[in-house]
């Protein structure tokens, strides 16, 4: 059979754990890997006659992130009861909302600072809110059937937002989940912990296949258990071409088979078809009669409004913009989260040049994060004690290399810039004394000047050591230039 | 007189005088109950330990001085659908067998909080789904008056106990009528009170927005009484209203003037027994007597009420009956039999799923299972508009209809039911004549407004006649002066069933 060019179409569910001390309608805490079953009351172990009471924090949590993904939020909402059976569903349904949402019809912006894809406007159908399951591990080895249930994560608030199938490639994918996921700890809303499940995806992928008789979609396929930001990327590209090779063999459409559930293996790199949860995907979705309906006002509505700080998309460009940095520059260090940002943002006002403090931010200050695994808060050099140093280098009282080292000094000590170029002895040398030891130099190395005037402007470099040598604390930059100047006035 | 036939505002006096204790008081009860509740069957289990104690405990307390509650030292009743902490609550299903609550219903929090005696469980259809009491997956429950006849139900065990001095209160649930229709049975009184008035935290759910907690008791005085302590808003449950709870035993004695009853002409006439009609109408002339005016007036949709509920109700006890799959608490199969059963049909039914059929399968009783399937069936894909939906429209016509009937009338006065007591096992072959017991009930419980039973008479054959009154939501405190008004004049209230 020939080849046939295609795109993917993707769309994403993603579920985030709201970062509440309490559950989504009981007291329980919703604390992880506590022992299985320790947190856990009548009403979220589906008691009899247990009834839920909403815990508005989470309401509120859940209102925040949806007007930050540009969401209109209904005055009107309520609460629908999804019907199925499964033993980490004590109650027999998730309550959960349906035909009314909290919020509905937003957006996320992502684009690519490596040109991997075009800037991307991603939909987001609607964001609403629901009641988290409990663990199940299973034993089947030799069918034994043996499953244990955790319930401690029952009844955790979860915000579901859903996108419309805007994504075209694996890695569009995977950077609307690091811009969400991004966007999240601005908001402070989630751990956003993938590993811990507190940030998990599903994603809905089909192929529209450019055949010789117009184009074809294959059946749609949701892509469960892809927990880190790699398995999203490699899920979907997995999907995409077995997708196609099925296409390849069966001809078969969308339409002509039913939505079927993969779940992603990671150790294997595969996808796999999961055993559905239930035989019917008929969840008879009715208003939950144990909760009364949830009516927001404007006022409610602006308050939460103005809980929200500035955003990654609105910082990167403020700081591309007024502060100068690259598209890079900036994305570096919006990526690493708003402490970064606010470290950034203060050295620069401090220092005084915002340029050589978004250098030093994402090369210096980054390194040493990454080296020492720490946040910016655990960082030992405040802004203020950084801007100083960066205010000798921009006097020129240090060189780069010289300021390197009174940088990894300050990391073990307290004292200022200043003292600790004092400390390590290093001074400045007076410029016509400089200029001086230049001419010395010059003078002394005929060789070396025949070799600048006739092209070779390199070797000069001979002459900065030997100037090194007379006085450790030249700048070698300096030496270079008026070495350079003298000869060539020669 | 003995001191079981006092009324409890009766012997809450003479406690408080010192004449009476409440352990005398409790072991009459239990003595009562040891000599007739064989023949009437009316409590699955009798707490009389924890009752003797908690009864020596009050009396204790009221002899050192100490503040008591309002029930000090009464011995009540509890139909057997409120979680009690540690203590079995079957809901008088095979399903709830064994089971224990880790925690109180807000209703028990409140009475052990009044001082109030907990005399034992009674009986009930399982899960509250029935008229008559025989769904109960434990014992059929007598009518004091013919003990060949059903009580009523669901609150059957509620009601007879108190119509045969085996209880001086009782607490019920009504969902289509499971206070009113038992009490109207029995010859006592029954309130439902409206929706959000008392805490469902705790009961255990049939059919969550129409479900209420509600008292019944002999007089309607004491009726006022317990409501009292039963009422109350609670931050467990949402849909409790937060409004306070007025003083209904301080005012129950208390004619309203000016009062309007209004009377739908539906209500009689085809299908009601004469003698009812007979009994209703005359309690009508005693209101008129009393300086009531009576106007007639039309509910329209109130025809539809039947076939409304039998929508809702069995659609969210569908969903609410899940949790009872096996898995977690309550009835489960036998492991080793699904596997053997698997092993031998050799069907692709995975293990889970043949322990969840089979475990509801057992554990539920036929009509419990019937209503399961109902609401199943009406809210599934495809049959969601055409049936709930549907319904949903219909019962905001129905509360339509009684707010337009509340603006020209105080309160509607009716019949409970369309026929007396029946015999045992008459109807249980026939759901469509069961449900239709609830005929002139379930539409309070559509519309969420309050509604009281009061004795009004009896049949040629000795059989209790109810009397229905209804009022707007939060009503109570006139309904209870309307009812009050009515049973000082007659004596219906005062008659007794014999049993020896
Ligand atoms: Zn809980």
């Amino acid at each position: 059979m020939s080849e046939f060019s295609y795109e993917i179409v993707i769309g994403l569910e993603v579920h985030v754990q709201l970062k509440t001390k309490t559950k989504l309608f009981c007291r329980c805490r919703t604390e992880f890997g506590n022992p299985p079953n320790t947190q856990t009351c009548p009403v979220c172990l589906g008691m009899p006659g247990s009834l839920p009471v909403m815990n508005k924090k989470a309401y509120f949590l859940g209102m925040r992130t949806a007007l930050a993904l540009n969401c209109g939020i209904p005055k009107f909402t309520k609460w629908d009861r999804k019907n199925y059976f499964y033993p980490d569903l004590p109650k027999g349904y998730q309550t959960s909302q349906f035909d009314l949402p909290m919020s509905e019809e937003g957006y996320l912006d992502i684009k690519s600072t490596k040109d991997e894809f075009e800037p991307r406007r991603v939909r987001i159908i609607r964001a609403h809110l629901e009641e988290d399951a409990g663990k199940s591990m299973h034993d089947e080895a030799a069918g034994k059937g043996d499953s244990r249930i955790d319930l401690n994560r029952t009844g955790t608030p979860l915000l579901e937002i859903v996108s419309y199938p805007d994504m075209r490639s694996a890695a569009e994918a995977k950077a609307y989940m690091q811009e969400l996921r991004l966007l999240l700890t601005y908001l402070d809303v989630s751990d956003c912990n993938m590993q811990e499940g507190s940030l998990r995806c599903d994603a809905n992928v089909n192929l529209h296949i450019t055949t010789d008789d117009g184009v074809i979609a294959t059946p749609i396929v949701e892509i469960k258990n892809m927990n880190s930001f790699r398995s999203v990327e490699r899920g979907i590209e997995y999907e995409a071409k077995r997708q196609y090779d099925v296409w390849q063999e069966t001809g078969k459409v969308l339409g002509e088979l039913p939505k079927q559930t993969r779940g992603w293996d990671d150790s294997a790199q595969v996808t796999r078809s999961q055993r559905e949860k239930e035989e019917s995907a008929d969840y008879r979705y009715f208003p939950c009669p144990d909760l009364v309906p949830v009516i927001v006002t404007d006022q409610q509505i602006d308050e939460v409004r103005q809980e929200i700080g500035e955003l990654p998309s609105a910082l990167r460009e403020r700081l591309q913009n007024e502060f100068g940095l690259t598209i890079y520059s900036a994305d570096v260090i919006v990526n690493q989260g708003l402490s970064l940002v606010e470290y950034y943002l203060e050295l620069a006002a401090a220092a005084g040049d915002n340029k050589l403090a978004g250098n030093w931010v994402q090369g210096e200050v980054l390194r040493i994060l990454n080296d020492q695994e720490i946040e910016i808060e655990d960082f030992p050099i405040d802004a203020g004690r950084l801007a100083e140093l960066l205010q000798l280098i921009q006097t020129g009282d240090l060189d780069s290399s010289k300021a390197k080292d009174v940088f990894a000094a300050m990391l073990t000590s307290e004292s200022s810039a200043a003292d600790v170029v004092k400390e390590l002895g290093i001074e400045k040398v007076d410029e016509g004394a400089l200029e001086a030891l230049c001419q010395v130099l010059v003078e002394r190395n005929q060789r070396i000047v025949d070799d600048v005037k006739s092209g070779n402007e390199k070797a000069v470099g001979a002459l900065i050591g030997q100037a090194k040598k007379e006085n450790p604390n030249v700048n070698p930059g300096q030496v270079r230039q008026i070495c350079l100047e003298i000869i060539n006035n020669l | 007189m003995s001191i079981i036939q006092k009324t409890a505002s009766e012997q809450l006096a003479l406690l408080n005088s010192g004449e009476l204790t409440s352990v005398e008081l409790t072991q009459a009860y239990l003595n009562q109950i040891e000599q007739i509740d064989g023949q009437v069957g009316a409590f699955l289990r009798v707490e009389t330990e924890s009752a003797l104690a908690q009864a020596a405990a009050i009396d204790q307390k009221r002899a050192t001085g100490a503040p008591l509650g309002k029930l000090a030292g009464l011995p009540v009743a509890i139909k057997d659908i409120l979680c009690t902490k540690d203590t079995p609550t079957t809901c008088g299903s095979r399903m709830l067998e064994n089971f224990e609550p880790p925690y109180n219903a807000t209703v028990v929090e409140k009475l052990l909080a009044a001082d109030a005696v907990i005399l034992g469980r009674t009986n009930m259809d399982e899960f509250a789904m029935g008229s008559s009491t025989e769904n109960s997956a434990y014992q059929t429950t007598q009518n004091p008056w013919d003990t060949t006849r059903i009580p009523g139900g669901s609150s059957g065990g509620a009601a007879a106990c108190v119509s045969a001095d085996m209880a001086p209160l009782s607490v019920g649930t009504d969902t289509g009528g499971s206070i009113r229709q038992p009490a109207a049975l029995c010859g006592c009184v029954g309130l439902k009170p409206t929706y959000g008035r008392v805490s469902r935290y705790g009961l255990i759910a049939f059919a969550s927005s129409l479900d209420q907690i509600g008292p019944l008791a002999r007089t309607v005085e004491d009726t006022a009484l317990l409501l009292e302590v039963l009422a109350g808003h609670d931050p467990l449950d949402s849909t409790s209203v937060n409004q306070p709870t007025p003083a209904y035993s301080e005012t129950v004695n208390q004619p309203l003037e000016n009062l309007t009853l209004g009377v739908v002409d539906r209500h009689f006439g085809e299908g009601i027994d004469p003698e009812i009609e007979a009994a209703v109408q005359a309690a009508i002339q005693v209101y008129e007597s009393l300086g009531a005016t009576i106007k007639h007036i039309e509910m329209p949709h109130a025809d539809y009420g039947i076939a409304t509920y039998y929508i809702i109700a069995p659609c969210e006890a569908s969903s609410n009956l899940a949790r009872y799959d096996g898995a977690h608490y309550g009835y489960r199969t036998d492991q080793a039999e699904v596997v053997a059963e698997l092993a031998e049909d050799g069907s692709d039914e995975g293990p889970l799923v043949r322990m969840y059929r089979k475990s509801r399968s057992e554990g539920f009783g036929e009509e419990v299972q019937r209503r399961i399937m109902l609401g199943t069936y009406a809210l599934s894909e495809g049959y969601y508009d055409a049936f709930y939906l549907k319904a949903l429209k219909v019962r905001r016509l129905i509360r339509q209809d009684y707010d337009a009937a509340f603006e020209q009338v105080d309160m509607i006065i009716g019949p409970v039911t369309a026929n007396p007591a029946f015999a045992q096992g008459e109807k249980t072959s026939d759901p469509m004549a069961m449900y239709l017991e609830d005929l002139y009930t379930v539409t309070a419980n559509l519309a969420g407004i309050a509604g009281i039973s009061l004795p009004c008479g009896f049949t040629s054959g000795g059989l209790p006649v109810g009397l229905q009154l209804q009022a707007a939501p939060f009503q109570e405190e006139k309904l209870l002066r309307a009812a009050q008004m009515y049973q000082a004049a007659t004596d219906f209230h005062t008659r007794r069933p014999e049993l020896s």
